[in-house]
């Protein structure tokens, strides 16, 4: 397992390392940084004082050195738009952007797990039909689309609840969530829906195809050829089983909650890190852009490092030698 | 026993066996009556898209044919002129948005087909090599695949975009980049499957070239889970492009995917005119909801596991 544990945060260091050489490639040599970092009336003279400044003057490897360097440090300029550091800039987004990616992927878990397995258990009912077919239609409605036409219901038809921002935060741990306020959870309501649309389509196929599996399962045969009550064979046979891959997709999709928050957020105003980039490309904020990119490139590898643990110690049958590393 | 009985039982025999994979193929998939009505959507709308500019009732980017007066009317307005009927209303700038819409297909069907099959052609190539070549160059190729498929596409998409900025162009490149790796998985596992085959074998012992080898025996076998997963990822890609224009990172304002079209009607629907957003979304999500349902029927039919 250390040994396993210590290659896999090698791989892990060197994909970032791959990652800022990208990242860098992009910022200086596709765009072209001194044009965004003078104003359009510049002359000749402050265009060379500029170029001195930020040290494009010097080879590229010394410049990614540079960049390197500063990136270790967390320190990737100032922002062109707050004048604040990049990197706490994006701290201070991040929390809103967590809180909306949690409160969606639990959702996904409450509302698509009971409906996986009500589909899983009675297949040929008209019910479960209905919830399949709903799954299709989830997978395939574009998130944002779907966003509008909430705002469109809720928000401006019904005025049930609100289309954009957080509404009231309280601090715990330091930190503002929307959660601890009824007028923040009225906020939560609507982007946290769209955000887990696609993800409840996804985890009513995964259960529903998890009980298929283990309902002709010799065990459960037994459990239930030996009296053991419905509820009993259900609640703990078939869904100890399922939550494998449950928990590994639900850690799996995280990732891709917070990906497609970039989304969610631009529709809701939510003040997460995703509008934060969006409004970023549109100024042409470039430190922004690149704290942004490094960052996310962090909570991924993260991410992918957490579940690849975790699925080792869920499933025992997954073996840790250090060749399929 | 007399030789007619035998001779019927003959001609039954090769009737039967004349049936071609393609065929049994078709058969198959006509089973599904959804599937079918999917590709019947499917082919309307490619030749709704193709025949956009003589379909039409205006031509939505001519300003000689808009009129500022007709804006934001509510869908079965007519025109001020009396002149045209606009069915599914008008845009901010008296834009009839059935025309819209029809001319926006255009740019989606484009931006998705040409950039999954870019993606295809790359990815699989890659995946038929490393998986013939093994080695090194297996080795950088899939630990390629791995790192670009622990991002999600929309991120890999919106990095590239934002460094490359708007433009139809750039979309297609930013797509192929995002999707390439899937097409590669998929070709390198169904290939590796077939490369033991004796038909393989035999080619080598025949000293063919290895390029023909790898494209003339090995990719024709290797077509049925890179079909399924070539529709998948179509609908997927022409979803992204949406997502993308709809961000304002995608296509260029002059040039309107559907994903377009819905940002632009975003600020009006909050004052209750619906159908700027809504109809487009319809048009983008009846394309992806057919696919989607060819492609789930294609996955059935291919699917090796089935047929035995």
């Amino acid at each position: 397992m250390f040994a396993w544990l210590i290659r896999r945060l090698g791989q892990a260091f060197i994909v970032m390392l791959i990652m800022t050489v990208i990242v860098f490639i992009g910022v200086s040599v596709i765009g072209d940084p001194v044009q965004t970092l003078l104003p359009p009336d510049a002359d000749q003279a402050e265009r060379l004082r500029v170029i001195a400044q930020f040290g494009l003057d010097k080879p590229l490897w010394e410049q990614y050195l540079v960049f390197l360097e500063g990136a270790v440090h967390g320190n990737f300029g100032q922002s062109f738009v707050f004048g604040q550091p990049a990197l706490s800039v994006i701290f201070q987004r991040m929390p809103a952007t967590f809180e909306l990616a949690l409160s969606a992927t639990l959702l996904s878990a409450i509302v698509g797990v009971p409906l996986g397995l009500y589909a899983g258990l009675r297949p040929d009912s008209p019910v479960s039909k209905t919830i399949m077919g709903g799954s299709v239609l989830g997978f395939s409605l574009p998130t944002f689309w779907v966003g509008l036409l909430l705002i469109m219901v809720f928000a401006v038809g019904l005025g049930w609840l609100p289309a954009s921002g957080r509404g009231a935060t309280r601090e715990f741990l330091g930190v503002q969530w929307s959660f601890l306020t009824w007028d923040g959870i009225q906020h939560l309501i609507l982007p946290s829906i769209n955000l887990a649309l696609f993800q409840i389509a996804m985890m009513v196929r995964l259960v529903r195809a998890g009980v298929s599996e283990i309902l002709p399962q010799e065990y459960v045969k037994f459990a239930r050829a030996k009296g053991v009550a419905e509820l009993r064979v259900i609640g703990v046979h078939v869904m100890k089983n399922i939550m494998i891959p449950v928990v590994t997709i639900s850690g799996l999709e995280f990732g891709t909650v917070i990906a497609f928050s970039v989304v969610t957020e631009s529709i809701f105003s939510w003040p997460g890190m995703g509008k934060l980039i969006i409004d970023s490309i549109y100024q042409l904020d470039r430190p922004m852009i690149v704290a942004y990119l490094m960052i996310i490139v962090l909570i991924f590898v993260v991410i992918n490092l957490v579940v690849d643990v975790l699925y080792t110690l869920l499933d025992p049958r997954v073996r840790l030698d250090s060749r399929s590393g | 026993m007399s030789f007619d009985t035998t001779d019927d039982n003959v001609t039954v025999r090769t009737k039967v066996s004349r049936e071609t994979p393609a065929r049994r193929f078709m058969r198959e998939f006509a089973a599904s009556r959804l599937a079918v009505a999917s590709l019947v959507v499917l082919a309307l709308v490619v030749l709704l898209a193709i025949f956009a500019s003589v379909i039409a009732p205006q031509n939505p980017y001519s300003l000689l044919q808009l009129n500022v007066m007709n804006g934001q009317l509510p869908p079965g307005s007519s025109s001020l002129d009396g002149s045209q009927v606009f069915w599914l209303g008008t845009d901010d700038q008296g834009r009839d948005m059935l025309s819209g819409i029809l001319y926006g297909l255009r740019i989606s069907l484009g931006v998705g087909v040409s950039s999954a099959l870019v993606g295809a052609v790359i990815g699989t190539s890659l995946g038929l090599i490393a998986a013939y070549l093994g080695g090194r160059i297996e080795t950088f190729i899939m630990r390629l695949v791995d790192l670009q498929l622990s991002f999600p596409a929309i991120l890999v998409a919106l990095m590239i975009l934002a460094f490359l900025g708007k433009g139809i162009l750039n979309v297609v490149i930013a797509l192929v980049i995002a999707e390439w790796a899937i097409y590669a998985r998929t070709a390198r596992g169904a290939a590796l499957a077939e490369r033991r085959k004796e038909y393989i074998e035999a080619a080598e012992a025949l000293d063919v070239p290895r390029l023909r080898i790898v494209f003339h025996h090995l990719l024709p076998n290797c077509l049925p889970p890179l079909i399924v997963v070539a529709t998948a990822q179509l609908a997927r890609a022409i979803v992204l492009e949406a997502t993308l224009s709809f961000l304002g990172v995608g296509v260029p304002v002059t040039q309107p995917s559907l994903g377009l079209l819905v940002a632009n009607g975003y600020q009006y629907m909050l004052y209750g005119q619906y159908w700027i957003s809504f109809f487009p979304g319809l048009a983008l999500l009846i394309i992806i909801v057919a696919i989607n349902l060819v492609g789930d029927r294609l996955r059935d039919v291919l699917n090796p596991r089935r047929q035995a």
